[in-house]
């Protein structure tokens, strides 16, 4: 075969096997996601339990993404989970803003819904959101109903 | 030599076999970087391989996506997460199918084709013939074929993986009737381009110098003779599958283990 035509059929499968790499990170990853947020502002948040919050997982606002979880890692002052949020640049929010760590489904993701407040102060770069609230750790909740019930059924007897 | 003595004498005829391959294997590599100065023996040699290999690939990954739409579909549905079927049949395809089947493949279109290569090159005393010429066969012959071998196995896998996923769309949705957008939006949301695809890759690359370094130290190791070529073809496939499946369980477990 001609020189040239070697060179065009490896050309092509070289470029044929990059295209699948940008299809699989951007089409079937999601790449375009983690990048596509934009410039961001970080906030950070306390909360005494984190549940199964992970980073990079959804910062919500109205169900819309607004921003992702930037770190996770534990204050041994306080003995609570700083959390530090990146919201993006285009959304601002009042100083009074709340923030609490939702499961989407029963039994699906966590994320960190965020509730704005009224504040005519906005949120800037490492603020920190004080409004915070827990996740539902359902062991406690089930705990909590137990001894519920049978606080209830003590007297009766 | 006593009889006592055999076991002792098989290990250290292991451990020099040992020796011998990894000092090969270093050798082919820095021949191999060593080689990017021929570019053009690389780039014919890209051709061989790689374009040669890219039928069977795409034919192959694009039946196996199918057969995980069909099978994924018919698991997922009595969950009633039907939805689920293209972030499983991607995770399955970018995380282990597709540098494995990939690599599988190659051993047997490409690496069998190197080792015969080189083998009937060392059977007909063409490798002799350059060494009386002062050129050194395995910068000349080998490295060239090992840098093109390790270029196109994640390209190749990368293809087979896209394809797949193409083929799993096909099944799910075209034929079956998976909603498209939660086809897609559950893939985006679960698969990780760096935790999955990256790591792929990466995978794909290991098993592209595995591949690559069983071919050519055993056609080049071959005995000279018909039946010396023929063994060592048997050989390659036979060693450079059962190395890709033991080395794709260890990258699994320190690739995975954290998630």
């Amino acid at each position: 075969m001609k020189r040239s035509g070697v060179d065009l059929l490896v050309g092509l499968f070289v470029l044929l096997g990059f295209a699948a790499l940008v299809f699989l990170a951007l089409r079937a990853g999601n790449m375009s996601s983690a990048v596509g947020l934009g410039p961001t502002y970080t906030t950070i948040a306390r909360f005494d339990n984190i549940g199964g919050l992970k980073p990079r997982a959804a910062v919500r606002s109205a169900g819309v993404v607004v921003g992702r979880v930037e770190s996770i890692r534990f204050d041994d002052q306080s003995y609570q989970a700083e959390v530090s949020l990146a919201l993006d640049q285009r959304y601002k929010f009042p100083k009074d803003s709340s923030v609490k760590i939702l499961t989407s489904g029963l039994l699906g993701e966590q994320y960190i819904g965020l509730v704005p407040g009224g504040d005519d102060q906005m949120l800037a770069d490492g603020d920190r959101i004080t409004l915070t609230q827990s996740a539902v750790v359902l062991e406690n909740l089930i705990g909590q109903f137990l001894y519920g019930r049978a606080a209830e059924g003590a007297p009766k007897q | 030599m006593s009889r006592t003595l055999l076991p002792v004498a098989w290990l250290l005829d292991f451990v020099a076999a040992t020796g011998r391959a990894t000092r090969f294997f270093l050798r082919l590599c820095w021949l191999a970087l060593a080689s990017i100065r021929r570019m053009r023996l690389v780039v014919d040699q890209v051709h061989f391989i790689g374009n040669y290999s890219l039928s069977i690939i795409l034919v192959s990954g694009l039946l196996i996506g199918f057969v995980l739409g069909l099978q994924g579909y018919y698991t997922l549905r009595r969950y009633g997460s039907e939805e689920a079927l293209g972030l499983l049949v991607t995770l399955s395809l970018v995380r282990e199918l597709g540098p494995v089947v990939t690599a599988l493949l190659f051993a047997g279109r490409a690496g069998t084709s190197l080792t015969a290569e080189v083998g009937l090159m060392k059977a007909g005393e063409q490798i002799d013939a350059m060494e009386m010429m002062a050129v050194d066969p395995v910068a000349r012959v080998l490295a060239p074929r090992f840098l093109a071998a390790v270029f196109a196995m994640p390209l190749l896998a990368a293809l087979f993986s896209a394809l797949g996923v193409l083929g799993g769309y096909l099944v799910g949705v075209a034929m079956i009737g998976v909603d498209p957008g939660a086809f897609w939006s559950q893939m985006q949301s679960g698969v990780d381009w760096l935790a999955d695809v990256g790591n792929g890759v990466l995978k794909s690359i290991v098993f592209g110098f595995t591949v690559a370094f069983v071919a050519l130290f055993v056609g080049y190791n071959a005995q000279p003779t018909p039946e010396g070529v023929a063994r060592a073809t048997t050989t390659t496939v036979v060693s450079a599958s059962l190395a890709i499946l033991g080395l794709d369980f260890i990258l699994t477990a320190l690739m995975f283990s954290s998630t």
